[in-house]
Parts: C-alpha cells; sequence; structure tokens
C-alpha cells in the first residue's frame, strides 16, 4: 500500500537523546559524531573491583593526573565516528594501493642508489617497530582513557598505526626480493644497532607508564611530533639526492595522516592545557621531560642518515615542536 | 548432530553467487531459508572455493569479500587465497 | 645492494610478515612490566607463535571492507528516515523490544569496545592481539550503528531518550551491566573465555539472529541491516573465541580446569541474561519468528553439541548445568514477561497481555508447559484488568546476587515452587535464583558479594527517594509516558492516529 505521507501527521517527539540535548543547550537535531559519542561510557554504578588492579574502576577518572570537569570537551575536529572514519582510511589507502602498483609496474624503486638502499633499510624500516610501540600506546589510551570521545578516537589511531606499521613493512617487502628478508635485517637494526637505542629505550619506557595522558602527550605529541618531520620532511629530501623519488610516493599516506592526526592531538591537548593551572604545569614538565630525551634519542639516527646535516635537522624539528607546543599553551 | 560446520550468510544479492558456488561444490550442503539470511549445513567439511565464486561473477573473487556478507558460522575456519575451509577437528 | 627479483607471496606469508614480526621481546624495561597482567589467572602460555590466525585480515584490508559496509549501512538509515521508515513496522508493541535493545545492548557494546582495547593491549601474543584491536573496532561499530540506527525511532518513540543515564541505574538493566563488569573486571583470559568464547561463539546466534530474522519480520528495514552488518563481524568474533580457547587448552594441561570452570560460569550467566531476548522472542514480537525453545533447540543443543564434541578431545565437557538451561527454554520467557508484566509501573517500556491469537502461538511452541503453567495466570491477569483491577506487585522484589534478576524462577522438575539458594559469606546472608547462581558465588564470594544490587540500593536510600515516583525520577523515566502498559501509552496513541491518517489516505 503507498501513501501519501505528507496528508499524514508526522511530527517528531523529540530532535536527539536527552543527554545529547542537555550537552547541546536544546533539543536540536545532533550530529551522528554527537549521538555516537556523547555520554555513551558507563560512568556510575560499576559492580566489581578489577581483579587485575582493585585501587579503580575499570572505567574510572582517576587512571591519570589529568582533571577535567568535563571529559567530552576532547572533542575530535575531524568528528569521526566509525562510519566517517573508515570510509576515510579505505580512501586514504586506495591511493597508496595505486602508488604501489604504479611503482611495481615501473620498478622504480630500481632508480634508487645502491647505497641509500641500504640507508632506507637502517632508517625506514625499523621504524614498523615504533609504529607497534605507538599502536600499543594508543590501544592503552583507548583501554584507560575516560569518556567515548577519547577512547574512540585513540581506537582509530591504534588502527592508524597498525596500518602504517604494514605500510613501511609492504615497502620493505618490496624493496627485497619479495620474500621478506629486509624486515629481519630492519628488525636486527632496531634490536641492536647503536643507532636505535635511545629511541627503542625511550619507547619502551612509554609502555609502561600508568598514566594514559602522559601516554597520549608523549607518544602522540612528542614522538610523533619529532619523528615525523624528521624522517619523512629531512630524510625524504636527502633521498632525492639518490634517486628515491619513488619512495616518497610510498610514504604519502604517512605524511598526510599526520598532518590530520596533529589537529586532532593539538585539539585534545589544548583542551587540557585550557582547564586548569594544574594541567598545564604538569603537562608542560611531561613535554620538557619527553622532547628533552627523545630529541637526544633522534640524534644518532638523523647523524647517520644526514651526516652534516643532523645538527641543524634536529634543532629544526626541534624548534617546530617547540613552537606548536606554545600554541598549545604549553611551557615549553 | 555430531559433526556439522554451518556457514549463514546474508540473502542478498551480493551473496547469491556465494551460496550458489558453496552448494554446487558441496553435495551434501542444505541451505534452510530465512528471513533476511540463509543457514548452510554440512556434514564434517564445508569449501568456499574462490574459482566457482569467480565463474559465477565474472571477476576475480577475494575470499576475504566474504566478510562483506557472512553472518554466523560454526566450525573452525581457515583461509588462504584459493578457498575458504570450515571443519571440526582443524 | 643491487635490487632482487620479486617473488609474489601468498596471504599467509605474506600476512605473517606484516603483522607478526612487528613485536620485539623489551629489554630496557621488563616484558613483565609492560604486559602486566597476562599471567595472574594462572593460565600458562609457553608459546606464542604456536597461534594460528585464521582470518589474515591486514589494516588496508579491513578499513577498505568495513568502509564498504558502512557506506551500504548509512544510505540505508539515510533512505528509512528520509521515508518514514517507522510507519512500515509490523505494530507499534514492536518498538519496545527496540528500547530494551538499546537500553540494555548498545552500552554493552561500547563496553566490549574498551575491554577488547584493553586485550588489544596487553596481550603478550601479537596474533590475538591484533584480533582483540579489530574486534575493540568493531564493537566500537556496533555501539555507533545501533545508537544510529535506533536514533530514528527516538524522535517518534518514549523509552529510548534517556538510554545511558538508564543504563547506569534501572533495576533490569543491572543485569546486562553486572554481566559485563563482571568480564571487564576479570583478567584477560576469563575474558576472552566469557566474551569471546561463551557469548560470542556459544550464545551470540541466540542473541542476533532470531532478533534479526524478527526486525525482518516485523518490517523494521533499519534493524535489519545494522543486525546483518554488525553480525557480518560476527564470524571474526567467534572465530577468535574458538581460537582462544584451543589455544590455552593446547598449551598447557593445566590450563583445562581453569578453562573449564569459566566455561562452565559463562554459560550460566550468558543463558540467565538471554532470558531477557527469550521473553523478546516470544512476547514482544507483533509477528513472531520462532519461538525461544526452537532457537535454543538449534543454537546451542545442535550447534553446541557439535561444538562441545569437537572440543572433548581436549577434556572439555558441556557446560555443568546445559540439561537445567535446555529444560529452562520451556519456561523462562514466560516467567520474565511475568515479572515485567507485575512491575510495568517501573519498567522503561511497555507491556501488555498476550492476546488469545498470540496465546494459541505459545500453547502450540510451548504444549509441554503453556496451557499447565503460564496460559492460567495471563488469563486470570486479564479478567483482572477487564475488571479495572489492572495487578501490580508493589513490593520491591528479593533479587539473585549472581544474576540480578528477581527471584521469579522456579526450580528444575518442578514449574509450581520458586526455587531459593542461599550461602554464608562474611557473616552475611547472601541469595540466588539458581544451583548455578550460587556455585558462581561460592567460588568468588569476594566479588560477588560486592553487587551494586538495585534493590538494596533502594532500599538503603541510594535511588533518589523512598517511593516509587522519587526512584523514576531519578531513572529519568516519564511516569505515564516511558512505563506502564502499551494500551493507553502515548505510543499507542501515536500509532493509532497514524493508523487511520493512512487508512484515510488510502480509502
Amino acid at each position: 500500500m503507498s501513501i501519501d505521507i505528507k496528508t499524514m501527521n508526522v511530527e517528531p517527539k523529540r530532535h536527539t537523546f536527552a543527554h545529547v540535548a542537555r550537552r547541546l543547550g536544546s533539543d536540536a537535531p545532533a550530529s551522528r559524531y554527537e549521538e555516537g559519542v556523547y555520554d555513551v561510557q558507563a560512568t556510575t554504578h560499576f559492580h566489581y573491583r578489577p581483579l587485575w588492579g582493585p585501587e579503580l574502576w575499570h572505567f574510572d577518572e582517576g587512571r591519570t593526573a589529568i582533571k577535567m570537569e568535563d571529559w567530552y570537551l576532547f572533542k575530535d575536529p575531524r568528528q569521526y565516528y566509525y562510519g566517517t572514519y573508515t570510509i576515510a582510511r579505505a580512501n586514504m589507502h586506495q591511493t597508496t594501493e595505486r602508488n604501489f602498483a604504479f611503482e611495481e609496474k615501473r620498478d622504480m624503486l630500481a632508480n634508487i642508489d645502491p647505497a641509500w638502499r641500504e640507508m632506507i633499510v637502517n632508517y625506514l624500516i625499523p621504524l614498523r617497530h615504533f609504529e607497534w610501540g605507538a599502536n600499543m600506546n594508543a590501544c592503552s589510551i583507548s583501554d584507560a582513557g575516560y569518556g567515548t570521545a577519547i577512547t574512540s578516537a585513540a581506537i582509530f589511531t591504534a588502527g592508524d598505526r597498525l596500518g602504517i606499521a604494514q605500510i613501511l613493512s609492504r615497502i620493505g617487502i618490496v624493496l627485497g626480493s619479495g620474500d621478506g628478508e629486509l624486515l629481519d635485517e630492519a628488525k636486527k637494526q632496531w634490536m641492536e644497532a647503536d643507532t636505535w637505542q635511545g629511541i627503542r629505550k625511550t619507547v619502551e619506557d612509554s609502555l609502561v607508564l600508568k598514566d594514559w595522558f602522559e601516554a597520549l602527550l608523549a607518544q602522540f605529541l612528542v614522538m610523533d611530533g619529532l619523528v615525523y618531520p624528521l624522517v619523512y620532511n629531512h630524510f625524504d629530501t636527502q633521498g632525492q639526492k639518490h634517486g628515491a623519488a619513488a619512495l616518497s610516493m610510498l610514504c604519502e599516506f604517512m605524511v598526510d595522516w599526520s598532518t590530520e592526526h596533529n589537529r586532532w592531538v593539538d585539539a585534545v591537548v589544548k583542551v587540557a592545557v585550557k582547564e586548569s593551572d594544574e594541567n598545564q604545569a604538569l603537562l608542560s614538565q611531561w613535554y620538557r621531560d619527553w622532547r628533552d630525551t627523545m630529541v637526544e634519542a633522534l640524534s644518532p639516527l638523523a647523524s647517520m642518515v644526514l651526516t652534516e646535516g643532523a645538527e641543524s635537522a634536529i634543532a629544526d624539528v626541534r624548534e617546530q615542536l617547540d613552537v606548536r607546543a606554545g600554541k598549545l599553551g604549553l611551557t615549553v | 548432530m555430531a559433526g556439522i560446520v554451518s556457514i549463514t550468510l546474508q540473502n542478498n544479492d551480493e551473496a547469491r553467487p556465494v551460496i550458489e558456488s558453496i552448494l554446487h561444490d558441496n553435495p551434501s550442503a542444505r541451505a534452510n531459508y530465512m528471513p533476511g539470511a540463509v543457514k548452510i549445513d554440512c556434514p564434517e567439511r564445508l569449501v568456499v572455493k574462490a574459482e566457482s565464486v569467480s565463474e559465477r561473477i565474472g571477476r576475480d573473487w577475494d575470499p576475504q569479500e566474504i566478510h562483506l556478507t557472512i553472518v554466523s558460522m560454526g566450525g573452525s575456519l581457515d583461509e588462504d587465497d584459493e578457498e575458504l575451509v570450515l571443519s571440526w577437528g582443524a | 645492494m643491487t635490487p632482487p627479483r620479486k617473488k609474489k607471496l601468498n596471504l599467509k606469508k605474506r600476512y605473517e610478515l606484516m603483522t607478526r614480526g612487528l613485536d620485539w621481546e623489551t629489554s630496557y624495561q621488563k616484558m613483565d612490566d609492560v604486559f602486566p597482567y597476562d599471567t595472574f589467572e594462572g593460565i600458562k602460555i609457553t608459546d606464542w607463535s604456536k597461534w594460528e590466525d585464521p582470518f589474515r585480515l591486514t589494516m588496508d584490508a579491513y578499513w577498505k571492507y568495513q568502509g564498504e559496509k558502512e557506506r551500504k549501512l548509512y544510505a540505508v538509515l539515510d533512505s528509512f528516515a528520509q521515508n518514514n521508515g517507522q510507519l512500515g513496522i509490523s505494530d507499534a508493541r514492536y518498538v519496545n523490544a527496540i528500547k530494551l535493545f538499546l537500553t540494555g545492548v548498545t552500552p554493552l557494546e561500547y563496553q566490549a569496545h574498551r575491554h577488547f582495547a584493553h586485550l588489544g593491549r596487553h596481550i603478550r601474543g601479537v596474533g590475538p592481539r591484533v584480533a582483540a584491536q579489530m574486534q575493540s573496532l568493531d564493537e566500537l561499530r556496533h555501539a555507533q550503528t545501533q545508537i544510529h540506527t535506533i536514533s530514528h525511532y527516538n524522535k517518534y518513540f518514549d523509552g529510548f531518550s534517556e538510554f545511558p543515564h538508564m543504563h547506569d541505574r534501572v533495576w533490569y538493566l543491572s543485569v546486562p551491566k553486572s554481566f559485563f563488569d563482571d568480564a571487564c573486571s576479570a583478567g584477560p583470559f576469563e575474558f576472552f573465555t566469557a566474551i569471546s568464547f561463551a557469548f560470542e561463539y556459544v550464545l551470540t546466534n541466540l542473541l542476533f539472529v532470531p532478533f534479526m530474522s524478527g526486525a525482518a519480520y516485523n518490517g523494521d528495514l533499519a534493524t535489519v541491516t545494522f543486525g546483518f552488518s554488525a553480525q557480518s563481524d560476527e564470524a571474526r568474533h567467534m572465530t577468535l573465541g574458538i581460537e582462544v580457547i584451543k589455544f590455552m587448552l593446547e598449551q598447557h594441561p593445566d590450563n583445562l580446569p581453569i578453562v573449564q570452570k569459566w566455561v562452565d560460569k559463562w554459560f550460566w550467566r550468558g543463558h540467565k541474561m538471554l532470558g531477557l531476548v527469550a521473553m523478546m522472542m516470544d512476547y514482544m514480537l507483533p509477528k513472531r519468528i520462532m519461538s525461544w525453545k526452537e532457537a535454543w533447540e538449534i543454537y546451542f543443543t545442535e550447534a553446541g553439541g557439535a561444538l562441545f564434541e569437537d572440543l572433548s578431545r581436549y577434556g572439555l565437557r558441556v557446560p555443568k548445568y546445559a540439561d537445567i538451561a535446555t529444560d529452562e527454554a520451556e519456561h523462562i520467557s514466560h516467567q520474565n514477561w511475568a515479572i515485567f508484566y507485575q512491575y510495568t509501573q517501573a519498567a522503561g517500556f511497555h507491556t501488555w497481555l498476550p492476546s488469545d491469537e498470540e496465546m494459541a502461538w505459545l500453547s502450540e511452541k510451548y504444549p509441554n508447559t503453556f496451557d499447565k503453567y503460564y496460559r492460567p495466570r495471563f488469563e486470570m491477569w486479564r479478567e483482572m484488568e477487564a475488571k479495572g483491577e489492572r495487578f501490580y506487585n508493589n513490593a520491591l522484589p528479593q533479587l539473585c546476587q549472581t544474576c540480578q534478576i528477581p527471584m521469579g524462577y522456579t526450580e528444575p522438575g518442578d514449574p509450581t515452587k520458586i526455587g531459593f539458594r542461599s550461602t554464608e559469606y562474611a557473616g552475611e546472608r547472601y541469595h540466588f535464583c539458581s544451583d548455578g547462581c550460587k556455585d558462581i558465588f561460592e567460588n568468588e564470594p569476594e566479588k560477588f558479594s560486592q553487587a551494586w544490587l538495585p534493590v538494596h540500593q533502594i532500599f538503603q536510600g541510594n535511588c533518589g527517594g523512598a517511593d516509587l515516583g522519587d526512584v523514576l525520577k531519578w531513572y529519568h523515566m516519564d511516569n505515564g509516558i516511558d512505563n506502564m502498559d502499551y494500551t493507553g501509552s502515548p505510543d499507542q496513541k501515536q500509532w493509532d492516529a497514524w493508523q487511520s491518517a493512512r487508512k484515510r489516505v488510502a480509502g
């Protein structure tokens, strides 16, 4: 039976859920981001203390020293809910897929100077382990964070870091015989080479942090904020002199992703800093500690790749990060 | 009822060639139609062959495309480039 | 270094290279500090590399397939909203099943997202860790797609609008909430056993397949679409469940008794919680697809039978009290609906008595029990309604300390006698609905004695006040709108107005 609904009175009784309306200030139609995120996490009347740590509830504001009146201020500027997130990443990766196909068809990696190929195995491929560390931190934040706004964005980031680790693995595979032997070589670098030990130690130290917000700041702001410009900008520029244009194409995903990622990280840190002087002081302290450690840790890697240009490159990424952090209200 | 494995797929256009292939390649399989879904039961072992599905759709079918239409399953699953196998005791 | 000749990798090898080798043995920090939670339960894992990944899904493939599913789903949701899809459902009573789903199940999907992130971080083996991460993403998907689907119903019907607030407070919602709190507060291997195995593998079909088929029968296109779309992730989740169980049992013989105890516990917990689904299937769907008893036979007796036969080679046996649960499949839906009928004044959805036609269906589906034990009660209540004396139970019920359901279940083998069990712990007496629930308590009394029991909390004055009006306010339940019988509700008035407008237009 087809009916003309226009002649019927089908007026909505309300436009959104009551908890969303309270946040928006009125019962106005809400976005899918708002409905899919606001107040979805349970907040009270938990039944049992965790056997794995009875001091806190499994969802507990006390899992960080950062204090917030409202944990839903950590809104994602990208407004990602699961659907928009996966569709955005599927689109981004389509380009990556085309780039790999293009490269393979023309065997463009063959144009890279043999010595620089070796260099790529030593500086780029070991980063798959750095990404895996970042994936672990992102999971920790999704696990221990408070409120759906942060936990949803964090698990998306975990997916991103696994995805990036796998793109790096693919680069390692196509750079070699296709059998993955270069991945073993790169892992040996990560585990044993002096160049990498400061970085690996810093990553491992971040994995035992008990405070999820400190992990967020250390990983997403400081470590990522130094590694990405150093590797995908400075190192990549150096590679151009050695015929590595094809490699830049394969790293496009990481460059685009990092711009987007920074927008989210900046929004989160800014809100936490603005909340109180106590937060500001603590976050600034964490920032300075992790920045100093990571800058030092990255120096041997920069020296290996850039030789005499290393010092200025490190100074540049540090300077840029300080400027960024300053804009977020941190005392650098 | 020992040793019955099963796969439930959505009953839609996308799943139809997969359902047909399963019923063709597994002569002992039985399809039970429900609103919106089809549950296919088979004694011991059930195979979904990429080649059979590809023939029916006129392009290469990747076994991972099963993720788009699967609803449920019973049995242990193994997947590679050529086929997807459900069985017990694997 | 010269560029070597290229080989083509097969799926297995490619997946292994791209995933498994990412992990490393930490040396600047102790592995036990990086992974502090995966040993205290006593599960012995000697070799994580023995883990087999059944689905070899890399992240790019995950994005691709999941993105495609989401595109399709949201296209349907948009069209459902644009075309006032709510007018196409069989009857507005149906919507009450969705209310129970949003308030009871959706917040659990979110909890699952969180705890799979916990496992995705804290399990030492890389294979299961990646699977858990993808499941954490999936569970967030389920929570959000459910909210987005039901968002449209919320615009036209009552009872949805305060779902997270209600989930944290309302008496019957503490049943699903405590179930999941129990799993999340357990160690990682117990969580895997509870959620991935007992719930996802053994019992989830009982929740989703009949529920989605029911939605299809009742013209709810939006719910069918999200349901089937969500189910397509379940194949991965179920596989993770069975792989974890086999892995634990293969790794060390000492794991068997621990796993068996968990399987027994979580089967029983799941069975009790799914009693709410049983009631929904048998009483709340205006057009019925199959009875709870039939679903139990297909999805537990048959499918579970094959599963446990397969697992018997590891020494794992069918869960304790499975026979009692199967007997209860004849009773549980009727007993639960009777509870909600009596306490309709405190329920966040509407209730009603089954019509003659519906009672005939129940007699046919439950030849051993319905006419004998339950029809007389419903008919008596119907007579009371006719006389203007609708029965309300104004005494707060005693709740089972473990499953938190009011003590309305009968003794195994004697459907005329309510079952009571009790035990003493640390000088206090605790009450249970069944041997299964009592056993669970006695295995972990320290844990289960902590339960936030809604009725106790009301008596202690922690729920807004002493009388019903205060408690409803505290629940954010609108008296006379969200609660009480369907007959006379605003939902009904609106539906009837739509129906008569349709008749006018069509006529």
